[in-house]
């Protein structure tokens, strides 16, 4: 493993994106970088630019009007890159799949290397996603 | 090149709709001359999802899981608010205990919902071991609510005729023993926000709002109360059991930012009181009453004290399971002219690019719940977005 990839994998810094949330998925997210759950031991960091981060953290529904704002972003963020869908609306649209303004998932916009089901997940399974994410990236690079 | 010394031109600042001070997706356009911003407007349409069309579709049950999912903070009120409307097309008289548990739960919420905004306010004027502080003693609200109702945040406690669960008479100790140790951390955060010296520097003079714009641009909740208006659903149109539960409406006389982190402080006191007073004096009884799929046909109209404000939902029933139209009008919506007013600079009174992250956050914005308008033209198949500009001067579609 060469020391790019060993500091990829304990320093990956987050971008939240909410493409159109309830505000319940991005409560547990910042819920997971509080002291009691603490996610930053696994050397991760919230910024807020997409030009320093490597996870694309995405909450909510991806609706019509939010589509071109988020592949920019995405499109602005370094290789290699990666992306968590966070919550049962953006793994498949949740309770708003069918609504006229919705996408039906993260994935039909973007590619998806992790999905964190829940309504909203609880800080615990948003850290195992990202664990496990880390762990697939280990593996896989 | 030359520059001049006075600042004569006008630069425009799009903010959003992602951005670092931003949790949420909204475009904030500032105009400002140098470091003043002189003009402000807000697109608040990035989290339209058509949730009032959804419910259009979904039959009543379905509808609360719906309602629930318009806010993620606010769910409990707004849940309360569409059950409270339901029950009013059938005209049904719901069990006293089940509606001391909304009450209990819905102030629980309430402290979760202020505790996060403090938190989210200490991070914006870059106080982040506050922020750290603030969520760390939230964990234990989340506690209650998820033991209290089986899920931290999305909560499904209230239903069509009362509650989904009854309380446990330990989950009652429980509840008391974190209501003294929370009120001791909320009274020594009171002292920090009234004697630290950059709380004090970010937030006071900060986002005025005078009482009588505060009326005029119909600004509601804390923000409201901030400004010296004494309203709160609570007290003015008591719903559930709020007559009965004793409490003061929060209210302060500086108009600033600094008023609304103080309102929100002592009305989290005042709801920890409530907690105690639901929990010393709930009755015994039955939680639910069972009601038929379809109401009768009708309309109504109910309003509840979200943590954000006054939040209104209506509802006109066809005698169907499904509601023929829905209607929600969430606290942020009102409070959006309120913001632009607070973030324009006008005589003495400037607002600095840099306080606009603080004044922003100070009315609780919760974008999620606000509604917003799409236009579509069949026709001519083009879709946009209707600007509150464009509203205030509606001449019809197109």
């Amino acid at each position: 493993m060469g020391i790019t990839m060993w500091s990829r994998l304990r320093s990956p810094w987050l971008l939240h994106f909410n493409t159109g949330g309830c505000n319940g998925c991005d409560i547990e997210v910042l819920a997971a970088l509080t002291p009691r759950y603490d996610l930053e031991r696994f050397g991760c960091l919230l910024k807020g630019s997409p030009r320093h981060a490597d996870v694309m953290v995405v909450t909510g529904p991806v609706t019509r009007q939010v589509r071109d704002r988020l592949i920019r972003v995405y499109e602005q963020m370094p290789e290699p890159k990666f992306v968590v869908a966070v919550g049962a609306c953006a793994c498949s649209g949740g309770v708003f799949r069918g609504c006229y303004n919705v996408y039906p998932g993260l994935d039909a916009v973007l590619p998806v290397d992790a999905y964190i089901p829940g309504c909203p997940p609880k800080p615990e399974a948003i850290i195992n996603g990202v664990a496990a994410l880390l762990a697939k990236l280990g593996g896989k690079l | 090149m030359s520059f001049s010394s006075s600042y004569e031109r006008f630069f425009d600042i799009p903010i959003g709709p992602q951005h670092p001070a931003l949790k949420e997706p909204i475009l904030l356009r500032l105009i400002v001359e140098g470091e003043h911003v002189v003009a402000a407007d807000v697109d608040v349409s990035y989290t339209h999802r058509g949730v009032e069309r959804a419910m259009q579709e979904r039959n009543y049950i379905q509808n609360i899981y719906l309602a629930e999912r318009i806010c993620g903070i606010c769910n409990v009120a707004h849940t309360l608010c569409y059950c409270q409307n339901i029950e009013g097309l059938y005209d049904v008289e719901i069990p006293s205990r089940a509606l001391y548990i909304r009450v209990l739960v819905e102030e629980l919420a309430r402290i979760h919902s202020h505790l996060l905004w403090l938190g989210v306010a200490a991070h914006e004027i870059g106080f982040d071991t506050l922020f750290m502080y603030i969520w760390r003693d939230r964990e234990r609200v989340m506690d209650l609510i998820e033991e209290i109702t089986g899920n931290r945040v999305t909560s499904a406690i209230n239903t069509i005729g009362g509650v989904r669960r009854d309380i446990k008479p330990e989950t009652c100790d429980r509840c008391l023993k974190a209501m003294d140790y929370l009120e001791e951390r909320i009274k020594y955060y009171k002292k920090v926000c009234e004697i630290d010296p950059t709380v004090i520097a970010r937030c006071a003079g900060v986002g005025i709002l005078k009482p009588k714009d505060a009326i005029r641009l119909c600004a509601v909740g804390p923000t409201l109360r901030a400004s010296n208006i004494k309203n709160d659903v609570r007290a003015d149109d008591p719903y559930a059991v709020h007559d009965e539960v004793p409490f003061n409406v929060i209210v302060y006389d500086t108009n600033d930012t600094l008023a609304r982190v103080l309102v929100r402080i002592d009305e989290m006191l005042e709801s920890i009181n409530m907690v105690r007073y639901c929990i010393e004096h709930m009755p015994s009884g039955p939680v639910r009453v069972r009601l038929k799929l379809s109401p009768p046909v009708g309309e109504h109209l109910s309003r509840v004290e979200a943590p954000r404000g006054e939040l209104i939902h209506y509802v006109k029933s066809n005698g169907t399971e499904k509601p023929e139209r829905y209607k929600v009008r969430t606290p942020t919506f009102g409070n959006i002219p309120a913001l632009c007013e607070m973030l324009t600079s006008k005589g003495d009174y400037v607002v600095n690019i840099a306080d606009v992250p603080i004044a922003f956050a100070s009315i609780d914005p919760c974008l999620s719940c606000t509604a917003r308008v799409v236009m579509l033209d069949r026709e001519k198949e083009k879709l946009w977005v209707g600007s509150l500009d464009r509203l205030r001067r509606w001449r019809g579609w197109g």
